[in-house]
């Protein structure tokens, strides 16, 4: 909402040296965001001139100009910049004519958009000055020619101060009025906030107007089916004006207005109602009442019907829609714009004048509907207070009579049907327990009367009777709001409160910051990418009809949720590959998703607690989104370096990390070689928890690198950390440290090359027992001295017990029983 | 003077010049231990003194014993002295051999980072955990009802119907991705007991474009503290500790009257941020005010008996302000340079 001073000064006083700045900051303290200065940007001397001849002069450029000589002061006066009183300017318009009174700025004046203005030599002679147009002045967009002054109904002193004339001295503060405060978005409204803020003398304009009798127009409300059954209008204000002349111009100052306001000037008589509805918060409509033809009916739309609205568009309309209808059908959308048939003209002689309250919802939905969002709508949508149409009706008139020359007509229409003011009370403890500020009541009665509600003492409180223009206030604690927001929030004093012992973070929050942790201490950069992914990237490494779709997405392309991390993590490899940074290696924890059954939920109301089984209800419609951890690995973990030579990531990196991961909470993840989709079909494994499979590890497939623009070889891991962390356990209980002396054995076994070692070395681990304290691989052995097709694992074990010394016989014999289990599994020999 | 068989003081002395030449003239560990057998060994002339005194008379046993005694003592002496310089220079050799430029040394492994984001995240959570506040998570595919519904957003209310909600398809579930945390909030109350205090900490979403100041894809972070008796001091007190911790003790709040459907009063929070590049001044920070109780109500939290305060703010504007990121697109695209500026710290 634009607030222009000149015309916030008219209903509170404002001190003479209030700018719009120093406005922001005394609004702000009352809850309204500053957000713009709005000026006209002029600077003097701009004065009234005078044509006094002019000659024209065609030019090369097939441009005709006029060499004019104005008087710009009266005879034997000096001109406002110390100069002569007649100057020759050169003007390219031709609109205008000896005699004219226009608007001439001298050298020195500064224009919109820093145009410093100064004496120049232009189609061969020397211009002093240059008469305005309006759009030069910032006053309207047009542009065709000069303003005339005696069209805009004005005849001034020749060399008076054309700043002050046409009102350009003024300038706007705009604030951002939010959505329960539609009474703000009006003069009325910010005036009061103005007084709150400052404690300066409010005047409400509503005083300044006496509604005006009128009746004999039908008007029938006839709501066929109102939205969530609320009352659609309580209140339609007709009111007629004859005899007007709708050609004469808008007065200076309303114009000004208007335009620092944010408004176009369009004609008199709409320029009128809209002055108005920025005045006062009521959209008003005004019809040519020649075009009405017979009684107004309100309605909602039928099937099929149009409406060809003020801004040219032929409208479809939904059966919500609520019209104004005459007996020709459809003659505007009830607040939000009205139609073009009945539209005031030059030629409008009567006009009819409507000032309706609509109901908030069914407006916004219309708006919406037809992504029609007008000045008229906005201000429904938040609320119109209802008991003004009739003053606003009033002062329209009041306007016309005096600007176009009109007399209010004795034909009109009165609808009211109010909805009752709810009482509420307020206890004094109330408002002082919830803000922490010892109100007193004769403060709150103070403060609640300012605002403009009816109070009186009870008991331990007030009982307090909403404003009509605060539909937002329904409730003790809306007072309370208002009462903290008035006396202000610098009151209220600093308090911490003490809550009950906690229990810290969760396993799951002290696991996953444990894995993000060890996984960047072991190298890895945590990345955080969007969530969202194309149908085929899901497709890589899930099943994409299972995922999440959204129904309105950024880009079309990348549509849907991601189910993996992967090709979030690939989107932000190849942006950094792009970018010349090679070595990645990259970990990513967050959700991913997959669909719930399609489901179209009943919600529960909120007027109390959801039942379980609602609860349930609405649990089963979200879709599963585990938490996962991701990590891609490509280019090199360690570039060449003095005596080493560079190492390539690979898939012993994606397998480290997710060791890493594993021991950070706690387990050993198990191997299983294994073709997950999207994985390199040879370099791939399973990892396990107990034997639970828990995620993928190993190599992109590369035609999957490919793809995605990344090198062949990129090791990868993907682990889903809600079954992980299910799986960790729930605490380590210590077993005793053996301290005897250890006795140490290596074992060579002969296995099949397709045996995977880690199951060899389980089944030895298996075998050996418990004297068995470690195993490890320490080689894997092909070639020659050993059969074809076979290999030669050599582990080193080291077995100890708790009780006694072992004998190198004993630890021979558990190696043994170890070798046997292998034998029995995978015809594992010992290597000869 | 003792006979021939005897063994003499001069004849010992002279042995004893002759080991100590030979100990002496060793040049190094090894030839000192080749020379060990010629000097103390079974036939060295120490050696045979020990054979010789045995074959003396009772009475000469003593005083040559003494004798040969001492001077094996004395060259066994010189022997370990020897030894124990050789052994310093060699090692002090070996240590000159063995030096290199560590600062040319190889690295073992590499360094990688947390995300800014993240870590500011945990520092938040950890600032409440340390007052007994617990952390609360929920999904980040949200049914309208605990996003809306429940947070006194009415049906027709503007703001959710306004463009920047990603409605999941079809609409009929009536499922969005969560455009703030608050109903982590709702579930805390349906699934916690009062007293309730929780920290949310999580994704969200509106469909704006990326740019420098904005990303559709952000964090929050939201606390809520529901107790018989909060009231709005309660709101500053909080908010005002967590301010100096983020910001140093000089920091300050400041609260100015706005709207929340889901609280009533509501206010903006600006933090006085004493370390803000180009000098202290007031940051618009987030969000707050007393729970709405239309919101207690659909929780099933009686407004007559308790209530609550609320608030929230960006984790993105924060780490800007704090410190000094100054373009979105540097927190979302994932450059690895970006996080390793941080490392694991803030």
């Amino acid at each position: 909402m634009r607030i222009p001073l000149s015309w916030l000064g008219e209903y509170v006083d404002l001190p003479t040296d209030a700018t719009p700045e120093s406005v922001m900051d005394d609004l702000v303290r009352v809850g309204f965001e500053e957000e713009a200065v709005h000026s006209f940007d002029v600077s003097g001397p701009l004065v009234v001139g005078q044509v006094l001849e002019f000659v024209a002069e065609p030019q090369d450029n097939g441009k005709t100009i006029r060499w004019c000589q104005v008087r710009v002061a009266p005879e034997g006066e000096k001109a406002a910049d110390g100069g002569e009183s007649v100057r020759g300017i050169v003007c390219g318009a031709s609109n205008f004519e000896v005699g004219d009174k226009v608007v001439v700025s001298l050298p020195g004046a500064v224009l919109p958009g820093n145009f410093v203005i100064s004496a120049r030599s232009t189609y061969g002679h020397i211009s002093d000055g240059m008469i305005a147009s309006g759009k030069e002045l910032n006053l309207s967009d047009d542009h065709d020619g000069i303003l005339r002054l005696a069209l805009m109904g004005l005849d001034p002193k020749v060399g008076a101060d054309a700043i002050e004339l046409l009102g350009l001295s003024d300038s706007a503060a705009e604030i951002n009025v939010l959505p329960d405060r539609g009474y703000c978005l009006s003069i009325r409204g910010v005036a009061r906030e103005y007084s709150h803020a400052t404690g300066k003398n409010y005047r409400d304009p509503t005083g300044n107007v006496h509604p005006i009798h009128a009746e004999g127009f039908g008007l029938t409300i006839n709501d066929q089916s109102p939205i969530r059954n609320r009352k659609t209008s309580q209140s339609f204000i007709l009111r007629t004006v004859t005899g007007i002349d709708a050609t004469k111009p808008t007065p200076t100052w309303m114009r000004a207005r208007l335009k620092l306001a944010g408004m176009r000037s369009i004609s008199l008589a709409v320029d009128i109602t809209n002055y108005v509805m920025l005045e006062l918060g009521q959209p008003v409509h005004a019809y040519d009442l020649d075009k009405v033809k017979g009684s107004f009916t309100i309605r909602r739309a039928s099937k099929g019907e149009t409406l060809k609205t003020l801004d040219g568009q032929v409208r479809k309309l939904h059966e919500e829609d609520l019209l104004i209808t005459d007996e020709s059908g459809p003659i505007g959308m009830a607040g939000v714009m009205g139609g073009s048939s009945t539209e005031v003209s030059d030629s409008t002689t009567s006009v009819l004048i409507e000032a309706a309250h609509f109901d908030g919802i069914s407006v916004g939905r219309s708006a919406r509907r037809h992504k029609l969002f007008s000045e008229a709508s906005k201000r429904y949508e938040r609320g119109v207070d209802p008991r003004i149409g009739e003053i606003a009706a009033a002062r329209v008139i009041q306007l016309l009579e005096v600007h176009a020359g009109g007399a209010a007509g004795s034909v009109g229409a009165t609808f009211a049907d109010f909805n009752p003011a709810t009482e509420i009370f307020l206890p004094t403890d109330f408002a002082s327990s919830l803000i922490g500020v010892d109100y007193k009541t004769e403060e709150i009665a103070k403060v609640l009367g300012d605002i403009g509600a009816e109070i009186s003492n009870v008991e331990g409180g007030v009982m307090v009777l909403a404003p009509s223009w605060r539909p937002d206030l329904t409730h003790k604690t809306d007072l309370v709001e208002e009462i903290a927001r008035i006396t202000g929030y610098d009151r209220i004093p600093s308090r911490l409160p003490v809550a009950p012992p906690g229990a810290g973070l969760t396993r799951e929050q002290q696991f996953t910051r444990t894995a993000l942790n060890s996984l960047a201490a072991a190298g890895s950069t945590e990345v955080l990418s969007y969530p969202f992914v194309s149908t085929s990237s899901n497709n890589l490494f899930a099943d994409a009809a299972k995922a999440v779709a959204l129904a309105n997405p950024i880009q079309e392309e990348a549509g849907q949720l991601r189910m993996s991390l992967i090709p979030g993590l690939m989107e932000t490899a190849r942006k950094n590959l792009s970018r010349g940074l090679t070595d990645l290696a990259l970990v990513e924890q967050g959700s991913v998703f997959a669909s719930a059954p399609n489901k179209s939920p009943v919600f529960p109301d909120t007027k109390s607690r959801p039942s379980k089984e609602q609860l349930l209800q609405l649990e089963a419609g979200i879709p599963s989104q585990p938490k996962h951890i991701a990590g891609l690995f490509l280019g090199q973990r360690l570039g060449a370096q003095p005596g080493s030579k560079a190492i390539a990531f690979g898939v012993e990196d994606a397998l480290q990390a997710a060791r890493v991961l594993g021991h950070a909470v706690g387990v050993e993840l198990e191997l299983r070689q294994s073709k997950p989709k999207g994985f390199h079909p040879g370099r791939s494994a399973d990892l396990l928890v107990n034997g639970e499979l828990v995620g993928f590890v190993g190599e992109l497939n590369p035609s999957v690198s490919k793809l995605n623009d990344l090198p062949r070889t990129v090791g990868v891991f993907e682990i889903n950390l809600d079954e992980l962390f299910a799986l960790a356990p729930e605490s380590v209980m210590a077993k005793p440290i053996g301290t005897l002396p250890a006795a140490t054995q290596d074992l060579s076994l002969v296995v099949g090359q397709e045996i995977p070692a880690a199951e060899v070395l389980t089944a030895v681990k298996e075998g050996a027992g418990d004297l068995l304290e470690e195993i490890t691989l320490t080689d894997d052995y092909r070639g020659a001295n050993i059969p074809e097709g076979t290999k030669s694992l050599t582990f080193a074990l080291r077995f100890r017990a708790m009780d006694r010394t072992l004998t190198q016989a004993e630890a021979s014999d558990a190696r043994d029983a170890g070798v046997e289990v292998a034998r029995k599994k995978f015809n594992a020999k010992i290597r000869s | 003077m003792s006979k021939s068989e005897g063994i003499s003081q001069a004849e010992v002395d002279k042995a004893i010049k002759a080991a100590l030449t030979d100990i002496s003239g060793a040049s190094s560990i090894a030839e000192l231990k080749k020379a060990k057998g010629s000097i103390l060994g079974d036939g060295s002339a120490l050696a045979s003194f020990s054979a010789r005194l045995g074959k003396l008379p009772a009475d000469q046993k003593a005083e040559a014993g003494k004798i040969v005694g001492s001077a094996r003592a004395k060259v066994s002496e010189a022997f370990e002295a020897r030894e124990a310089e050789l052994s310093a220079q060699e090692e002090a050799k070996l240590l000159e051999k063995e030096a290199i430029d560590i600062t040319a040394s190889a690295q073992v492994s590499r360094m990688g980072a947390r995300h800014p984001l993240s870590l500011l995240q945990e520092r938040i959570s950890d600032v409440f955990v340390g007052m007994g506040w617990e952390i609360a998570e929920g999904p980040e595919v949200e049914s309208e009802w605990f996003n809306f519904d429940a947070l006194n957003f009415d049906e027709d209310h503007p703001a959710r119907a306004m463009q920047d909600t990603f409605f999941v398809e079809p609409t009929e579930q009536k499922l969005v991705l969560r455009t703030h945390t608050s109903p982590v909030q709702v579930r805390s109350m349906l699934n916690r007991e009062v007293p309730i205090y929780v920290l949310c900490p999580g994704r969200v979403f509106r469909t704006d474009e990326l740019d420098a100041t904005h990303t559709p894809v952000f964090h929050q972070v939201e606390g809520l503290a529901i107790d018989k008796g909060l009231s709005m001091a309660d709101l500053r007190g909080t908010l005002e500790h967590f301010a100096k911790i983020m910001f140093g003790e000089e920091a300050k709040i400041r609260l100015r009257p706005s709207f929340f459907p889901f609280t009533e009063p509501s206010a903006e929070l600006d933090v006085w941020h004493p370390g803000a590049k180009g000098g202290a001044r007031w940051v618009e920070w987030g969000g707050c005010g007393m729970v709405n109780p239309n919101v207690l109500i659909a929780s099933g939290i009686d407004p007559e008996v308790y209530s609550g305060f609320a608030f929230g703010m960006g984790i993105e504007r924060t780490l800007m302000f704090r410190n000094e990121v100054t373009d979105m697109r540097d927190m979302v695209e994932g450059d690895v340079r970006f996080s390793k500026q941080f490392g694991m710290v803030l």
